[in-house]
């Protein structure tokens, strides 16, 4: 049962780093435009702003 | 005088050089626009940021302060093919988003803390049944304090401060006995942890708050969806004044930067965007969506003007007043506020159901413990049964069977083109017997349109049409909307006060008064039938036509009408207007009861005469005089082109031409209340089931975290019946 030592810490770091994960999305407004974002995953190219499409 | 676009007002400064404007665009609908409006605008020098919010119909945009002027982004997306308008969030939309975000933020750590725990759990349920040594046990359970501790704490926040607030008004709301609940949970299982037992229930108390916020969450995300819509619905309106800056200089800025003392100008066709008295020239402006009156009024120097009136025939120069300051206003705003502070707060349904049931639950709890001491059990374990007796019925399935059948209902309405205001209207709405209907902008439509079209060869028509773009009288805009005229015709001349007169193919035409077009025979033969109507007459070569218009009740007002008279609904119209006009619109639509030339003050006294009797009302209105009226009623509704203040007393706004959204919002409504009682006896029988064995000792934390899961779900999926209404009845 040694191996709870390294197991238990592990999975409580995991945990803790999925929920900043999740904070930091929030925070970045990745949660704002459902509809867009589904769209744009699908996008072919995002629009590149040094070459301006003619 | 072409008036320059003015938009400072919207634009922010984000400091470094940079600026920011938020744009409302119609039409935006797919990937294809999204990229092609990034691109357009990406494209214009200066820009560094063009992101579209297909959720919201937005865009956003940020530029480099200096050469650009935030008017040729409007100018850029017309050539794209969209309408754009400037926007400014509204100020409770912003409080819905913050609010939507907290609860996001607290289902997240409420969720990863569930998951967490319960990964802790699962070991120690079988374990128990295995060979778990009691050290381990006491490891993982403290394990899961040290994770579920804090996010309660945390995730709590909404129902701790909820039930809060409701205890120092000595009210009893749902959040109450989930508040008590959670912490009685969490306290008796760290108690049973320093003792080394062996059930703690860190994961009930963690996994009921993550139900129950995802709950509030849809709610919350359904209303700010509703308030995004209806804030862009306001921008699209694009509420503007032309303001005099200077000697003949003039610029058109958004009404929001209208100050008291300002001089605006309104010009023919124009509907006036501010309260205020003409200090120069004369017109007749069309006031029916402020009295519902269809006569046109006279404004000449010293007329007070409302906010809504359209200006006729001639300019106005306006000085802007502070708000009621006008006598019919202030007059407005006193019954208003008299309707207001009359109406009776409305208990919830939830609110109710958790008056009856926290009293039992905590009865129940208390008597368990007792019971359990006088049978002889030691004073522990009483509590720790009673305790688990809160647990079991802590009230998942219940703070569950509101909002989720609100926010589906709310969805499916919003589908049918109903825009919620307040939160409790759709439980308001299902109890409704009896409806009032204001007349003018309500069962007929707010603007003008030619009733004789049939009885003109359509070539005529659409030349008539054509002609009339070239005027701004209202009327001959009826004309040419009514013939869905595009192509102005060129050389044009209008003579004020007369009409518009030009050739076409060697030949005269004109269109205008009938005396303009030596029509006045026949306008009067029209006018003796119907003396409602308003002409225009129209004139080629020899030949002339006679056009009448006249405001058309609202296409499908009479199948609505007789389809809730048919439901057993009680229908009547309660206008402003006169007589024959009320008499007309009353009898088309097959409606017996009527009142016409009603007050501001007549319409409540007959509201709170049915409301004695007994009735539940519907006030549906429109104008600046309904506004004391849907405020008096016991649920109101109003059609998206209603007077600002109208709009924001009414509890629901329907959009578009049709009234049909009146009678699919009871119908909804009707479900959803019936979903809500269902899904309540759905957790009151769960709760039945459940008690007895938590009374009786034997609830272990997997059979408590099995029942919670389990009710909710099923509250939950019986939830989503709420998106249709049975067919046949809409």
């Amino acid at each position: 049962m040694e191996v709870l030592v390294i197991l238990v810490p592990l999975a409580l770091g995991l945990g803790l780093v999925g929920l900043l994960g999740f904070l930091w999305s929030l925070k970045s407004g990745q949660y704002d435009d459902l509809d867009g974002a589904a769209w744009r995953a699908i996008a072919d190219d995002e629009p590149v702003r040094e070459e301006p499409a003619p | 005088m072409q008036a320059a676009r003015d938009f400072s007002h919207y634009v922010r400064d984000l400091g470094s050089g940079l600026s920011h404007i938020d744009l409302a665009v119609e039409g935006v609908s797919c990937a294809g626009c999204m990229s092609k409006i990034e691109r357009g605008l990406s494209a214009i020098p200066d820009v560094t940021l063009a992101r579209v919010n297909l959720t919201d119909r937005r865009v956003a945009l940020e530029w480099k302060q200096g050469a650009l002027d935030p008017a040729g982004f409007i100018d850029r997306l017309a050539e794209l093919g969209y309408k754009a308008y400037p926007f400014e969030t509204a100020r409770a939309e912003a409080v819905e988003a913050d609010n939507s975000r907290f609860l996001l933020r607290c289902l997240g750590v409420a969720a990863f803390a569930t998951m967490n725990v319960m990964m802790l759990s699962i070991p120690v349920w079988f374990g128990n049944a295995g060979d778990m040594i009691p050290e381990q046990r006491d490891f993982f359970h403290w394990l899961s304090a040290l994770i579920a501790l804090p996010a309660a704490a945390y995730a709590g926040q909404p129902f701790f401060r909820s039930a809060f607030r409701a205890l120092r008004t000595r009210n009893v709301n749902m959040d109450v006995p989930i508040s008590i609940g959670v912490t009685l949970a969490l306290a008796m299982s760290v108690v049973e942890t320093l003792r080394h037992a062996e059930h703690a229930y860190f994961d009930a108390a963690i996994m009921l708050l993550t139900f129950l916020l995802v709950g509030r969450y849809l709610d919350q995300s359904m209303r700010l969806k509703t308030r995004a819509f209806a804030g862009n619905l306001a921008a699209l309106k694009a509420e503007t004044a032309t303001r005099l800056v200077g000697a003949g200089e003039i610029s058109e800025v958004p009404v929001a930067a209208i100050r008291p003392g300002d001089i605006v100008l309104l010009r023919p066709g124009e509907r006036c965007a501010v309260d205020g008295t003409v200090i120069e020239g004369r017109s007749e402006v069309d006031q029916s969506l402020i009295t519902g009156e269809t006569l046109y009024a006279t404004a000449e120097h010293g007329t007070a003007v409302y906010a809504g009136s359209l200006n006729i025939s001639g300019s106005l120069r306006i000085r802007v007043s502070a708000a009621s300051e006008g006598t019919l206003l202030a007059e407005i705003t006193r019954l208003l506020d008299n309707a207001l502070q009359a109406r009776s707060r409305y208990v919830r349904l939830a609110d109710r159901a958790s008056r009856l049931y926290a009293p039992v639950v905590h009865a129940t709890a208390l008597l368990t413990i007792f019971g359990w001491v006088l049978m002889g059990a030691t004073w522990h374990d009483a509590i720790v049964t009673g305790i688990a007796v809160l647990i079991i019925t802590c009230p998942c399935a219940l703070g569950l069977a509101i909002p989720t059948v609100q926010t589906v209902a709310s969805g499916a309405m919003f589908r049918a083109g109903v825009l919620l205001n307040s939160g409790d209207a759709i439980e308001r709405l299902a109890e409704v017997d009896h409806i009032v209907f204001d007349k003018t902008g309500t069962l007929t439509l707010p603007e003008l349109d030619v009733v004789n079209s049939a009885g003109v060869p359509k070539e005529v028509f659409d030349l008539a049409g054509r002609l009339a773009l070239a005027s701004h009288h209202p009327v001959a805009a009826a004309v040419a909307r009514a013939s869905n005229a595009k192509s102005p015709l060129a050389g044009i001349i209008e003579q004020p006060g007369q009409g518009v007169r030009g050739f076409v193919d060697g030949e005269e035409v004109r269109l205008g008064r009938p005396s303009f077009c030596e029509a006045d025979d026949l306008a009067n033969e029209i006018l003796s039938l119907d003396p409602e109507v308003s002409v225009v007459a129209f004139r080629r070569g020899g030949a002339c036509y006679v056009f009448a218009v006249r405001q058309r009740v609202r296409p499908d007002a009479q199948g609505v009408v007789s389809a809730l008279q048919a439901r057993g609904i009680a229908v009547e119209i309660l206008s402003g207007d006169r007589e024959p006009a009320v008499l007309a619109a009353a009898s088309a639509l097959g409606i017996s009861q009527w009142r016409a030339g009603v007050t501001p003050a007549d319409k409540i006294a007959r509201i709170e005469g049915l409301k004695r009797q007994g009735f539940k009302v519907l006030m549906v209105g429109d104008g600046l005089n309904d506004a004391p009226a849907l405020a008096a009623a016991h649920v109101s509704m109003s059609p998206i082109s209603a007077a600002h203040l109208s709009q924001a007393t009414a509890d629901l706004v329907f959009l578009g031409k049709p009234l049909a959204p009146v009678a699919a919002a009871l119908d909804f409504s009707g479900k959803a209340l019936h979903l809500m009682r269902q899904n309540l006896w759905l957790a009151v029988g769960y709760n039945l089931l459940a008690v007895p064995i938590a009374i009786s000792g034997v609830v272990t934390p997997l059979i408590a975290a099995a029942a919670m899961s389990g009710s909710s779900l099923l509250v939950m999926l019986n939830a989503l019946r709420a998106r249709r209404v049975a067919p046949g009845r809409s």
